[in-house]
């Protein structure tokens, strides 16, 4: 068990977050996030970003579009349930690798190119996958509607086990209907596993590989080593991730539809990546669960529930106070979202987990500034 | 060891645009020798050497190591056939501490140039880290492994490329100018350092500028004029070789 010997320090930072990620249902109460459609976007996005990470954060190449490997996951996952079977497991292994040779093909061609260039190349790869699935791919994604489970789908290998469900059919997991809470906790074991593969990445050789591509691409070409496969590696391996998490939000929500793999969703990851700390190891985590959370609390309030917070103040204040906030909340909450962002940009470059670095340096050295 | 020539560099013409970098340059370099490329600014020598490590395709003319066919191939199998550069200006991992920095080619000659060893961890490499703390103590740059490289002094940094360049134990070593901008004491550290590598029987071509570092080091002396081989020989040859001298007149007396 020579790959399991993690240093430990690692062991306690597997063992913390795994408490944390699954007592969620507990400690997020307070905080009004408590909920499990929620906590499976934490899960799910988190593990995008954590794999998304493995690309932009380790060796710098910024990719636009890893959205469409989330659409190839889901896509997949919703096929393996209609013509296999409602377990999620053959889904998860179907999506994450379907989604992975999509990313050997476009991995193989963008990363010709480096910067600005590949990343125009990922982008307009994505933007491609997501007019296909409008047009001619219409028979494989059902265009504009969205690819749906039927309840009179082959499911092949559940009628040969004689697997019967009731009403209409949801993801599984050998009897356990994957969501509410049994969806949450089966995502959470995903993000972990997810996150532990990541850790073992970024303490490994082949991790320091990666970070000197991004510190000195052609230095690494001129010490002998081939860099081509390694960022093939590191991009297929980000786009299985980004599979993955595409084929858990099938698994929690039987349907798919083209809009998962617009840019917008691939600008999103890059936002949590870079709000949370790029190429740091839980940065990527806390930038997920930061912007879901927030575009939950933003994009819930409404002009009467403002009016209501508001009510306190005198009425033409009031009034006038609502008509500046309400164009950040509600539907507009992606204006916080960007002023947010700027905010981290240019005071925490290193993101959240800077952030939290500064915070816990300056308490410690307080008590010790005297000594000194 | 005999006369058995390691690098055969044939008939090679380059040139950019309108002006002819070099012209049909033919050069031997022997095994076990340090050989010494000088000449005045603009002559050549780093485009002979860029060559040479497959950074630039030449027009003309072929470059061998050890009887194999190196120009058209890919910098990194240059590097895994045996043949390492230390560049002029510090060519480090700057984000990397000075440990990683020397760690980073230990894996390039232990691996090759790929290997997917993902599920490995770092701190089981106990070996590779052996290695790249015995040449920073060669270098003595073993107290500041920890440091990030990208703060060192610049003498410092071209200390750490050297260190690079061992661990690897190259069968070829090419140094560009491997002493510039250093002060005399470092200057004359680096010469102890490449002597002492001289014992060990590695190859050598350096380039430079420094007669100083020449003659303490070369056993074998060609000199470069616009893109031209003038002159070639033992140390003392070329020290009263009178094209050598006019070749360098034009220059300033800093040297």
């Amino acid at each position: 068990m020579k790959m399991f010997k993690l240093s430990s320090k690692d062991m306690m930072l597997m063992l913390v977050l795994s408490a944390a990620v699954l007592t969620m249902p507990i400690w997020l109460v307070p905080f009004g996030a408590g909920y499990p459609d929620l906590m499976q976007k934490f899960a799910i996005f988190g593990l995008f970003a954590v794999g998304f990470n493995i690309l932009f954060g380790l060796t710098g190449y910024l990719s636009f579009g890893h959205a469409a490997f989330l659409g190839v996951g889901s896509y997949t996952a919703i096929w393996s349930f209609k013509l296999l079977s409602m377990n999620v497991l053959p889904a998860v292994m179907l999506g994450t690798i379907v989604a992975g040779l999509f990313a050997v093909l476009i991995g193989y061609v963008s990363l010709r190119r480096t910067g600005i260039y590949f990343s125009i190349l990922t982008l307009a790869f994505a933007q491609m996958c997501y007019n296909l699935a409008y047009s001619v791919l219409t028979p494989i994604t059902n265009g504009e509607t969205g690819l749906r489970v039927l309840r009179d789908d082959p499911r092949v290998l559940d009628n040969m086990f004689g697997v019967v469900q009731e009403g209409s059919p949801v993801g599984s997991l050998f009897g356990v209907n994957m969501q509410g809470y049994p969806g949450f906790y089966f995502c959470a074991v995903m993000l972990l596993i997810g996150f532990f593969i990541s850790l073992l990445i970024f303490r490994s050789p082949f991790g320091m590989k990666l970070i000197a591509i991004k510190s000195n691409q052609n230095r690494m070409r001129y010490t002998g080593f081939n860099t081509r496969p390694y960022l093939l590696i590191a991009f297929v391996i980000s786009g299985m991730y980004a599979g993955l998490s595409g084929t858990l939000m099938a698994v929690t929500d039987p349907l798919a539809g083209a809009e998962r793999m617009q840019w917008t969703a691939s600008g999103e990851v890059v936002l949590m990546t870079i709000l949370g700390g790029m190429g740091t190891l839980t940065g990527p985590l806390f930038g997920a669960v930061l912007i879901k959370y927030f575009e939950n609390i933003f994009s819930a309030f409404n002009e009467s529930s403002l009016l209501e917070i508001f009510s306190f103040l005198p009425e033409p204040l009031q009034h006038f106070v609502v008509t500046i906030v309400h164009p950040f909340v509600g539907e507009g909450w992606h204006l916080t979202l960007g002023a947010l962002f700027m905010i981290i940009v240019i005071f925490l470059p290193g993101g959240l987990v800077e952030g939290f670095g500064r915070l816990s340096k300056k308490f410690k050295s307080k008590p010790t500034q005297k000594s000194e | 060891m005999g006369n058995n020539i390691v690098l055969d560099i044939a008939y090679v013409d380059k040139s950019f645009g309108g002006l002819q970098a070099l012209s049909n340059i033919n050069l031997q370099i022997e095994e076990g020798k340090t050989h010494a490329i000088i000449g005045p600014n603009g002559a050549g020598k780093s485009t002979l050497l860029n060559v040479c490590i497959g950074r630039i395709a030449p027009d003309r003319g072929t470059v061998t190591f050890n009887g194999e066919l190196i120009t058209g191939k890919q910098p990194h199998e240059i590097n895994q056939a045996g043949v390492v550069r230390v560049f002029q200006t510090p060519e480090i991992f700057p984000e990397l501490t000075v440990l990683e920095n020397v760690m980073i080619p230990a894996f390039a000659k232990r691996d090759g140039s790929f290997k997917f060893n993902a599920f490995s961890l770092l701190s089981d490499e106990t070996d590779i880290v052996a290695d790249a703390e015995h040449v920073l103590d060669d270098m003595g740059l073993l107290g500041q492994s920890a440091h990030v490289a990208g703060s060192m002094s610049r003498g410092d940094k071209r200390r750490l490329e050297l260190a690079m360049g061992l661990v690897q134990h190259p069968k070829l070593l090419l140094l560009d100018e491997p002493t510039a901008g250093m002060s005399r004491a470092d200057t004359n550290a680096t010469i102890d350092t490449l002597k002492r590598i001289k014992e060990r029987g590695m190859t050598k071509v350096i380039i430079e500028h420094d007669m100083h570092v020449v003659f303490s080091l070369a056993d074998k002396i060609t000199v470069l004029a616009q893109g031209m081989i003038i002159a070639e020989g033992a140390p003392e040859e070329i020290r009263g070789n009178p094209k050598v001298q006019e070749a360098y007149l034009g220059e300033s007396t800093d040297e």
